[in-house]
């Protein structure tokens, strides 16, 4: 009887208790703890002024920071997608000793705190490190470069594309490949025609996950990049020098311009992912 | 969006790819590749961690613990740890609750805002919290004034900091989870008369015990190891409002090298345990799904 009063008052899809509860919980916290202070950024730029925003999101200094952040972090992305392509390859498809602890580790970037990475990259870069010495006698400096920044973009982003790409291969049916093969194409055709295809949207989210992580990315880069001026200083280093000088206008504006490729990145990802469950 | 790595994965059974596969010498290759690039990318830089702080030898690796301003970080960053993790465990539970058992328009709106603190750079995170709390640029700056509040360059900042950056983790863990689980052993349980509470703690809680134990742990290793947020709101004075990383950042810049890689051999060790757990329940999960 309790039941079917309730189906009277409320639509039926709400039979469980607690949806005002929790519902009223989540909505309160998100809107104090993320909307609120995200809108922050775009209501204190909207009200600096045109002129100035437009003066501060343009600085010198601040339009090499962009070059810098959003170049190297899609170089490191990209690098990502390669790699990670043959690492999920290898991880799901075949099989050998130690695989299973290299397959754990590949979340590590995601655990480790950044400042830890930051300088763990350093001491193994620099002029007298492990591999830094063995790049700087080819005449690259890994150290307190550009080269620097790339190194720990592509550490941070690394575990995003194999981890996109795992549960699609594994899902991958295999009779499709062995009927292509018995109808005569050979692996590379397989792989061409048939894998590439139905992993390709899962591999573009993957970019765009470790593309949009990388362009936010602060603590594992600033120690390795030496944040010299114009050359290898990222733009949330930029934001931070501003808040240190007390500039906190021409913070906010760099962080509008920054939150702005965030979301849009956002949008992709959802597109991204959308296409990747329709394919799947 | 970025919870995609952090979640454990409902295992797939492995299928067997025996029947087709590249060549033996194109296997070789391209496993030695991928175990190159990892052991590059991944295992040497943990190893460097450890070798660093050992390097000078045990005696100077635990003088690092007895430094008063290291004791200080690591009370900071539990201290941290202890308000944001539970005030996200809540948010969490309700979350997923929310999302997972009842249908509603903008539930998909919903659940992008929860995952906007993914997609925001820490600096940012940081930055948002001093724009409402700063007393000399913020929003609230004459209130705080008033009643003589500390916020941004003290505890509550970086704890509001770390909130955010942590906020998804839980509720990303338990969503999938809950979704799984579906509403009819909760349905069931009402039915034979349990009230609402009870059907959560003895029907609901007990089947997602484990990806929430998970989404607990990884919440607080993020917790403990957030930098770029807790710089932008900490002021960093030592012994003060410096966390443990912004500890380790200060030792490192002042040349204490075995000091701060003393100290984050802590914070590794933590992340290990991390992807250990990870793997333990996803094994855990394989084993009940076989039988």
């Amino acid at each position: 009887m309790e039941t079917r009063k309730k189906t009277k008052r409320r639509p039926s899809r709400r039979i469980l208790p607690g949806f005002g509860l929790t519902m009223g919980i989540t909505v309160t916290y998100l809107t104090l703890l993320v909307l609120i202070p995200l809108s922050a950024v775009f209501i204190r730029s909207s009200g600096m002024g045109w002129d100035a925003f437009w003066t501060a999101i343009t600085g010198r200094q601040v339009v090499a920071s962009y070059k810098v952040t959003f170049g190297i972090s899609f170089l490191a992305a990209a690098t990502n997608a390669v790699f990670g392509f043959l690492v999920a390859w290898v991880l799901t498809r075949y099989r050998f000793p130690g695989r299973r602890i290299l397959d754990a580790l590949v979340d590590l970037p995601f655990a480790l705190p950044t400042a830890v990475a930051g300088i763990a990259l350093t001491a193994l870069y620099a002029r007298n490190g492990w591999l830094g010495q063995f790049f700087y006698s080819l005449g690259i400096e890994t150290a307190y470069s550009q080269v620097g920044i790339y190194i720990a973009l592509t550490f941070i982003g690394l575990p995003f594309v194999v981890r996109t790409l795992q549960p699609v291969m594994e899902d991958l049916d295999a009779e499709v490949e062995e009927a292509a093969a018995s109808l005569g194409a050979g692996r590379a055709k397989v792989f061409t025609q048939i894998i590439v295809p139905a992993l390709l949207p899962a591999m573009l989210t993957g970019f765009a996950l470790a593309f949009a992580r990388a362009i936010g990315e602060y603590g594992s880069v600033i120690f390795i990049s030496g944040n010299i001026p114009l050359r290898t200083e990222i733009t949330p280093l930029v934001i931070v020098k501003f808040l240190e000088n007390y500039q906190y206008p021409q913070a906010t504006a760099v962080a509008a311009v920054m939150l702005t490729a965030s979301f849009a990145l956002l949008f992709v990802i959802n597109l991204l992912q959308r296409w990747a469950e329709k394919n799947s | 969006m970025a919870a995609i790595v952090s979640r454990t994965r409902s295992f797939v059974p492995p299928k067997s790819f025996r029947t087709i596969t590249e060549s033996a010498p194109v296997r070789w290759t391209l496993t030695a590749i991928a175990v190159g690039f990892l052991s590059l990318f991944l295992l040497m830089p943990l190893i460097a961690v450890f070798y660093e702080a050992f390097k000078k030898g045990v005696q100077l690796y635990l003088a690092t613990f007895s430094d008063p301003y290291a004791i200080d970080a690591i009370r900071l960053t539990l201290t941290v740890a202890a308000i944001s993790v539970p005030l996200n465990l809540l948010f969490g539970l309700a979350a997923a609750w929310a999302i997972t058992k009842f249908t509603f328009r903008g539930k998909s709106l919903l659940v992008t805002v929860l995952d906007l603190p993914f997609a925001v750079s820490p600096v940012i995170a940081g930055l948002i919290f001093v724009l409402i709390f700063s007393t000399t640029h913020g929003w609230l700056a004459e209130p705080i004034k008033a009643w003589d509040l500390r916020i941004i360059f003290a505890l509550p900042g970086i704890a509001l900091a770390t909130i955010f950056i942590t906020l998804p983790f839980i509720a990303r863990e338990l969503i999938p989870v809950m979704q799984a689980q579906g509403r009819d052993e909760e349905l069931a349980a009402l039915t034979l008369g349990a009230g609402g509470w009870r059907t959560f703690f003895h029907v609901t809680l007990p089947n997602v015990k484990w990806g929430l134990f998970y989404g607990v742990i990884l919440c607080n290793a993020r917790a403990m190891g957030e930098f770029g947020a807790v710089a932008v709101v900490s002021g960093n004075i030592k012994g003060k409002t410096s966390t443990m990383p912004l500890y380790i950042e200060t030792l490192y810049m002042e040349y204490q090298t075995v000091s701060a890689f003393s100290l984050a051999t802590i914070l590794s060790l933590l992340a290990l345990a991390t992807l250990l757990l990870k793997n333990f329940i996803e094994w855990r999960t394989a084993k009940s799904a076989r039988h």
